[in-house]
């Protein structure tokens, strides 16, 4: 593998399972179809005459991390909006669970179990913890045709989604507004990881974050992991790429420039391959 | 915490919570309201000794009731991060299309039927446009105000028509037992927006698209259509009052109300909902509404002169926007 051209597209091979076949060239482990949760394949977005994202294909297991690194502007964001239903993709196909899928809403998406953890976090601040957590899964009690919010049962299931996160939050009826950053983290994540979902996807889940509290995001994001659930983030940092994930995907101009077992990377080969540079160049700047 | 919280904790927390609470200003900031009110019973009720005769209580709430259904619809659209200014004007259209309806011979039924209809439709104007044409609410509901007032002049041609039916008699001087029946209209009002705003899904998703639209639609709540509730509740509501403004004067007047634009806003900003949108209460902007009829009442009995009472009206207002600041 020569990282000094890291721009050797992915194998272009436009059949139904790419990435399942002959991905090694690339660097990557080819996974097997069985434990392979998602799969984007040869996917591209593109809004009018700019292409966002050109043909890409990554995948990600469940009980893995997978990490997507890449400057600003190289796509990512754009491509985790195909997956999360905000964008259609222009082009490609991505398979979930090993079935099709065409989202056309962030809902579509959250329905087939794909959530994501927005960099906003889309949070309430004037609503309680337990009234975000259900923010529009509200639990009701029917009396014919009126139905009223059931809170004792939200209440209860809000905490114990905490809980099973090991989520420290004084009571579960604080307004978010009075909650720290990483605690805001916590609940977003709390709050996608349950439902059912088996995908979660982080944007820059610590960008806001200071050293405790990202500790605290970082053990919350590994239990989701050991829980069997696919998590694919989005991070610029890299201490946190190769501390957290099992594989990596670096993304450049829209286009995949590779994959990596995490553990058989090093930060300084990501960054070649982020900037096009070669390691020798990284290393003697350094 | 969630995993060792035992009864007595928890019951400690709460003990704790509450007397953290009384030294917060920002407690004090969201009951601007009740406390107000209570120091102006004090006052009135030392002042004069007339003020807190039943007949003066009934009196007070009887003339509150319109302002507090009013103040109900404008505190929905407050708490969406809008404003309804063009409330007082669709009173008025209300009223003047049940004058109307009524003079034709129609029956009193269809007449209020009629007269809400016309409002309500007024709000789902308001909301089609501010939610679906995305311009800013104060324009819409200015623009309506100015529409529903001149639509009200069309209509009467100018001319205000004496109402004679039993039955708004009826409603507007009888009582079921000691409390009238505007107190009773006021109070389901009240008491239905509030089980609304805090028991219902909808309740939640107009706090959160007033609070964080951004927040509320990344989580799949369609924000028009509770916007466009909101005003249709307000347009609603503003209907209802109308049929009680047509009985309490017995004539559809095609007047502009604009006391009552006013005051409804004004009652909801002393009851503690956010002017930015997402946090409030229903029973805040009733005691509001409340607040600002005992305070008229107090200074009419006091023969303190008419012209002085919006000078106060004013000048609570802007005090309790003051301390509003502490709002957590």
């Amino acid at each position: 593998m020569n990282p000094t051209d890291p721009l050797t597209p992915p194998p272009a091979d436009k059949p139904t399972s790419p990435a399942l076949s002959k991905d090694t060239s690339n660097g990557a482990t080819a996974p097997s179809a069985s434990d392979v949760l998602l799969l984007v394949d040869n996917v591209s977005k593109w809004f009018g005459a700019v292409h966002a994202v050109t043909d890409v294909s990554i995948w990600a297991r469940s009980g893995e991390i997978t990490a997507i690194v890449g400057d600003n502007g190289a796509g990512k964001s754009t491509l985790i909006k195909c997956i999360s239903g905000v964008h259609t993709p222009t082009s490609g196909q991505i398979m979930f669970g090993g079935e099709p899928a065409r989202f056309s809403s962030p809902e579509d998406a959250r329905r087939a179990g794909i959530e994501t953890v927005y960099q906003t976090l889309a949070l309430v601040d004037d609503l309680t913890i337990w009234q975000n957590m259900f923010l529009n899964r509200e639990r009701v009690k029917r009396f014919g045709p009126l139905s009223f919010l059931d809170r004792g049962v939200m209440q209860r299931e809000s905490s114990n989604m905490l809980s099973r996160l090991q989520v420290n939050i004084p009571t579960i009826n604080a307004r978010v507004r009075r909650m720290s950053g990483g605690q805001r983290q916590a609940i977003a994540i709390s709050r996608a990881a349950s439902w059912g979902s088996r995908l979660v996807i982080m944007d820059e889940p610590t960008a806001a974050l200071g050293v405790r509290e990202t500790a605290r995001v970082e053990e919350l994001i590994l239990r989701l992991r050991a829980d069997g659930m696919a998590v694919l983030i989005i991070s610029h940092n890299f201490d946190q790429v190769m501390r957290l994930s099992n594989q990596v995907w670096v993304m450049r101009s829209g286009r995949l420039v590779g994959g990596r077992r995490t553990n058989e990377t090093s930060g300084t080969e990501l960054v070649a391959m982020i900037t096009g540079a070669t390691e020798e160049q990284i290393a003697r700047e350094e | 915490m969630s995993r060792t919280t035992t009864p007595e904790m928890a019951q400690q927390a709460r003990i704790v919570l509450v007397l953290q609470q009384l030294r917060d200003p920002g407690f004090w900031a969201d009951w601007t309201a009740v406390v107000a009110l209570v120091l102006l019973v004090i006052v009135f009720g030392i002042a004069s000794p007339t003020f807190l005769s039943w007949g003066n209580v009934q009196a007070i709430l009887v003339a509150a009731a319109i302002l507090v259904m009013l103040s109900v619809g404008q505190a929905y659209v407050i708490m969406t991060a809008g404003i309804d200014l063009s409330v007082a004007s669709v009173l008025t259209l209300g009223s003047v299309v049940l004058g109307q309806t009524i003079n034709r011979g129609w029956g009193i039924a269809l007449a209020c039927v009629l007269a809400v209809i016309a409002s309500t439709l007024v709000g789902l104007i308001n909301g089609l446009v501010i939610a679906k044409g995305k311009i800013t609410d104060f324009i819409v509901t200015l623009g309506t105000l100015s529409a529903a007032a001149g639509a009200a002049l069309v209509l009467s041609n100018g001319e205000p028509v004496t109402v004679t039916s039993v039955f708004l008699l009826r409603l507007a001087t009888g009582s079921l037992g000691p409390i009238p029946y505007f107190v009773i209209i006021a109070a389901v009002v009240a008491i239905v927006g509030h089980i609304v705003l805090f028991h219902t899904r909808f309740g939640t998703h107009l706090l959160a698209t007033g609070g964080e639209p951004e927040a509320a639609r990344a989580m799949g709540i369609d924000t028009d259509r509770v916007k466009i509730a909101a005003y249709v509740i307000s347009g609603f509501l503003a209907g209802l009052a109308s049929i009680l403004l047509t009985a309490r004067i017995g004539a559809a007047e095609p007047a502009a109300n604009t006391t009552f634009l006013l005051n409804s806003v004004a009652a909801v900003v002393l009851g503690g909902v956010s002017l930015f949108g997402g946090r409030g209460t229903v029973v805040g902007p009733v005691v509001g509404a409340l607040l600002l009829t005992a305070l008229v009442n107090g200074l009419t009995l006091l023969s303190v002169p008419v012209f002085y009472q919006p000078l106060a009206v004013g000048i609570i207002v802007v005090l309790a926007a003051l301390l509003m600041r502490y709002q957590r």
